[in-house]
């Protein structure tokens, strides 16, 4: 791998926007336009507009498709009707996450998994390896697409000017083949924000025509570009997790609260059934740590790595921090000692550059939208 | 941007302004502003404070990181800029005017200081 960035279709037009770029995951990704505050807000109010062309789409297609992914992934993927999506994991045989992901089911034989730009060749290699046994193909999909999301209370009417497709009976973690624009697209409810909104699959060439379609479609209803800064500020207030923050290897999704994704029930043996049985069991029983929320009492603003204190102790730590638009403070995400995990318990504090900021232990999410 | 003609910079990305009476108000420039993004919360000297030139004095932070605050010059606090304290949104809107930092009655003043053309060189 070369160690030039790589640039998404919407490269250009990201400069002619002024915005400020980062190197996210080996790409170079918009970080903010103008202000992040900003972005946060349009979404959280009106609608934003985001490159996120960096994820990593594998597509999996065979008679076997349904058993290969179930056999790969925690999930129960054979029981996804086509048309709808499923949130799940990839673990290894030792239980440990190596990401989580998306998986729409575009057909009865046809899948596209969805998987983080950081983790997306992992992902692939593991999925390649776990097909060598079933009639089942998997192709790296990665610059077969640009994926645009728009996101917030208005992104329903403004996509909705722009196609056809039945958006009312789009339902959340549904995606159905549709125009977007004349462009051809796999329109997706789905999204990271904690709002309504659709994420929007189309050929790279065509991705400068669908964005400004959607910029001049969503002008009259306050949408605005969003960078991936506003994005994990909007992320980390739904209480979502990030892998490499709030999942690793090292880490179950037992351990990490979710382990709902994971379906003993389903037929057949996966990867890493025995290990997560083991993993239920211990977080049913005596969980060490537990993901909790954490709502700043002062200003002060924890990062990732912090250590969480309570009465001169390490009780916990960070995974990710930053200050919220829409509560006005601080939050983070730590995983914390049993003891001190219960919400309102006192004297938990973040270790600040050494103060002991006094923090609010919460239930996730932060935020919740109204429906 | 513009960097104004009449403040003199530091290359952490401060200015100060000509003195009067013995005292330089403080600030970040434009250009440290946008590298940081919207600034969040701020921490100043006290008043009272002696600060160094070159050594940090406080902190700035922002969405998305935590940056020390440098002092341009050495001398004595004689007022921090509560207005930002409160708002800190003015380090982003304001920069050079109701984004100011604090006040410094200069004790001694470092050499290197740049001016605007020098400064708008050394940031681009």
């Amino acid at each position: 791998m070369s160690n030039a960035p790589r640039l998404t279709a919407l490269d250009a037009l990201h400069r002619s926007l002024g915005a400020t770029m980062t190197d996210f995951a080996g790409w170079d990704m918009p970080l903010r336009y103008t202000s992040e505050r900003d972005e946060h807000h349009a979404v959280r109010t009106r609608a934003g507009l985001f490159d996120l062309s960096h994820m990593g789409e594998i597509t999996v297609t065979g008679p076997q498709a349904a058993a290969l992914l179930d056999y790969a992934l925690v999930g129960n993927i054979g029981g996804v009707a086509t048309g709808r999506a499923r949130y799940t994991m990839i673990c290894r045989e030792d239980g440990g996450i190596l990401d989580d992901l998306i998986v729409y089911r575009l057909a009865d034989t046809e899948y596209m998994v969805v998987a983080n730009a950081s983790n997306a060749q992992t992902v692939l290699d593991a999925l390649t390896d776990r097909a060598a046994d079933f009639d089942a193909a998997v192709r790296d999909d990665r610059d077969a697409y640009a994926l645009i999301a728009v996101q917030g209370p208005e992104s329903p009417g403004i996509l909705g000017s722009l196609t056809d497709a039945d958006l009312e009976g789009l339902k959340y973690y549904a995606g159905l083949p549709g125009t977007v624009a004349g462009v051809p697209a796999l329109i997706a409810r789905t999204g990271y924000t904690g709002e309504d909104g659709f994420e929007l699959f189309v050929e790279p060439r065509h991705a400068q025509a669908l964005w400004r379609a959607l910029t001049e479609a969503g002008a009259p209803a306050g949408l605005v570009p969003c960078g991936l800064s506003c994005r994990d500020t909007l992320r980390l207030e739904a209480g979502m997790p990030l892998y490499g923050h709030e999942l690793t290897t090292s880490l179950t999704p037992f351990d990490a609260g979710l382990g709902r994704v994971v379906k003993f029930e389903k037929e057949g043996d996966f990867v890493g059934r025995k290990a997560l049985e083991a993993a239920a069991e211990r977080a049913g029983a005596n969980p060490p740590r537990r993901l909790v929320g954490l709502v700043a009492r002062g200003r002060r603003v924890p990062r990732a790595g912090m250590t969480v204190v309570a009465g001169g102790e390490a009780v916990g730590e960070v995974t990710s921090g930053a200050p919220s638009p829409t509560l006005g403070k601080p939050l983070a995400m730590a995983y914390v000692d049993t003891a001190h995990a219960e919400p309102g318990t006192e004297g938990v504090g973040v270790d600040i550059r050494g103060t002991h900021e006094p923090y609010e232990v919460v239930a996730l999410p932060f935020y919740r939208r109204r429906k | 941007m513009s960097n104004p003609q009449q403040l003199r910079y530091s290359k952490e990305h401060e200015w100060l302004s000509a003195a009067e009476d013995g005292v330089s108000t403080v600030g970040i420039t434009e250009h440290a502003a946008n590298a940081l993004g919207d600034v969040v919360y701020v921490q100043l000297p006290e008043v009272g404070d002696t600060v160094t030139a070159g050594e940090t004095c406080g902190e700035l932070e922002s969405t998305k990181s935590v940056s020390d605050l440098y002092s341009p010059v050495t001398g004595e606090i004689v007022e921090a800029n509560q207005d930002v304290v409160d708002d800190p949104s003015l380090v982003n809107s304001a920069p050079f005017e109701g984004g100011w930092l604090f006040k410094v009655r200069v004790a001694q003043e470092p050499e290197d200081l740049l001016s605007a053309a020098e400064y708008t060189d050394f940031a681009s």
